[in-house]
């Protein structure tokens, strides 16, 4: 527990009468990919919403790299390596490509109150934004507006700007969202190659590529984790089956 | 017609106005291309934070005041120092623009405006409310700044000075906003959740935006009293920041060009439909023909007027 990457203990988190979170203790190990996955409402959203900072929980620690981050904003994580990309497409659709990976890069090169020499050709935001474009197979399309990109390239591009910060921990929320399937197996692709470099967590519906991607599966419902292990324990997991598998199967 | 063509060409014509209108007597072109290219600079400095940053600041006429009124208590004391005067012009904007900013960012979407409105008409009223400084009437200033080797008593010298400063404060805007601050400015206006979620912290970045803007609105109020001789609280009415806010968004928000444009199209129909003598009555009643028009372009020219000379950049 003490080496995990991050930790999560006890957190809870309440609208009104509804328990979101009812108490989630959970842990990523550095390396792995950790997937989360539950039915609809089961407080996927809500959880996420307060590993990156964007809901406070009510009660509960979030410990980083061995720091309590539990009150810290959402941009002070990202700049202690905490990377997300969202469930709805969220990237700057007037921007090119480029621009948006060069963004990412930005955001981790020091203070950005630089008045006069243009972000645009600066090669020290472009070189490295250029480079994980190609990792992530969009390098033909850099100077192509997000908004012009295909829905599974603009995932892709999310991804890109994820790795681009430099992230000690990958929050991907469902990244395979709205997909095709054409797309869903090229992002398949593209986050294996991420294995054991990046550590991951993954929060996503597709049964296909959660059992293919992670190393541990932690299965939450109404707000708790009902279980945590291996693909193989989770899928012979008769408690999982059924409050979860059994509605799919 | 490429960028470089628009700006060679409006510089040459600016440049050419003076001695052509003298030439053909209608020297009067002088004093209201003057008065149109300060309130440019107004509008260049909201475009900063309403088009690039997507602030929609709906006080920026306060800046024009705050600036106009340092200009003039130091003149109705009898310093007529011009360093000294726009000096604390725009000291006093920024430090202003800091207060208001400070408090009105924390605040978005129609909070923001209503804010933004709020601090504005304060400092409209307390200008009418200070007797000492004239209240409702004013002050008239007795001679323009005085600056070594600059005579602004000499309208040609005052012209080309604004044609300067205007052309130096869109150039600035342009640096700005390319810039690893302006890109910050302009990602955080297309999404802010994104910019968050990256690392970036908006609230510092957009309250300096505010500062930078307010202190050129400081300048342009400084350059109004000078173009007038005359200091009014109505410098800071709402309807002044509506203006200012109109020329931005009819020219084209986030253009280099948009806010110049937009200044010369509302500024120059106003003046010739306010003198229309054939028939009478829309000189009278202007205003009857002027709301529609701006109507009708803001429908026409989604990318207002600067998006008819530029292609998608």
């Amino acid at each position: 527990m003490s080496d995990a990457l991050l930790a999560v203990n006890d957190l809870r988190k309440s609208f009104g009468a509804l328990r979101a979170s009812d108490g989630i203790s959970f842990d990523v190990m550095p390396g792995e990919t950790h997937a989360v996955i539950g039915p609809n409402g089961a407080g996927k959203t809500t959880f996420i919403s307060q590993l990156a900072g964007n809901l406070r929980p009510d009660s509960g620690r979030i410990t980083f790299a061995g720091e309590d981050i539990t009150g810290l904003p959402a941009p002070r994580r990202a700049r202690k390596g905490l990377a997300r990309s969202f469930q709805i497409t969220s990237v700057y659709p007037e921007f090119s490509a480029l621009q948006n990976v060069a963004l990412a890069v930005q955001a981790h090169a020091g203070h950005s109150f630089r008045f006069w020499r243009d972000a645009r050709r600066d090669p020290a935001l472009t070189g490295p934004a250029e480079k994980v474009l190609g990792e992530v197979g969009l390098k033909e399309r850099i100077h192509v507006l997000a908004a012009n990109l295909a829905h599974g390239e603009q995932r892709q591009l999310e991804v890109a700007m994820a790795l681009a910060t430099g992230p000690r921990l990958l929050l991907l929320d469902e990244p395979m969202a709205g997909m095709g399937i054409e797309e869903s197996q090229r992002m398949i692709t593209l986050l294996s190659s991420l294995k054991r470099k990046q550590t991951i967590i993954l929060v996503e519906h597709d049964m296909d590529a959660v059992f293919r991607l992670a190393d541990r599966i932690s299965v939450l419902v109404y707000g708790r984790v009902i279980a945590t292990g291996t693909p193989e324990e989770i899928r012979g997991n008769p408690e999982v089956r059924g409050a979860y598998l059994g509605e799919d199967a | 017609m490429g960028r470089k063509v628009f700006w060679a060409i409006l510089i040459l014509a600016l440049l050419a106005l003076p001695p052509v209108t003298l030439a053909l007597g209608q020297g009067f072109y002088i004093d209201l291309v003057r008065r149109i290219m300060i309130f440019a600079i107004a509008a260049v400095s909201l475009n900063l934070i309403l088009g690039y940053g997507g602030l929609v600041s709906f006080g920026h006429a306060a800046y024009l005041g705050v600036g106009g009124y340092a200009v003039a208590i130091f003149a109705f004391y009898g310093v007529n120092n011009g360093f000294l005067q726009w000096g604390t012009a725009i000291g006093a904007s920024a430090l202003v623009a800091l207060a208001i900013g400070a408090v009105s960012i924390r605040t978005s979407g129609v909070y923001f405006i209503m804010i933004t409105l709020a601090f504005t008409q304060m400092l409209y009223y307390l200008g009418i409310s200070i007797e000492e400084y004239g209240g409702d009437d004013g002050i008239r200033l007795k001679m323009r700044s005085q600056f070594p080797l600059l005579d602004l008593s000499d309208g040609l010298q005052f012209y080309y000075l604004v044609l300067g400063l205007m052309l130096l404060s869109v150039f600035v805007v342009h640096r700005l906003v390319n810039s690893r601050f302006g890109m910050v400015l302009r990602a955080t206006r297309s999404n802010e959740a994104r910019s968050r979620a990256i690392g970036f912290s908006p609230y510092m970045y957009r309250l300096t935006a505010f500062v930078i803007a307010g202190a050129m609105g400081g300048l342009a109020g400084a350059l109004l009293v000078n173009q007038v001789n005359f200091l009014t609280p109505d410098y800071m009415h709402w309807t002044r920041s509506g203006e200012i806010m109109f020329m931005v968004i009819l020219g084209g928000m986030g253009t280099s060009a948009g806010p110049v444009l937009g200044s010369f199209a509302l500024l120059l129909l106003e003046d010739i439909l306010s003198n229309w003598r054939d028939p009478r009555w829309i000189g009278e009643h202007w205003q009857v023909i002027l709301g529609p028009l701006l109507v009708l372009s803001v429908l026409f020219f989604k990318r207002g007027l600067a998006g008819l000379f530029t292609r998608h950049e």
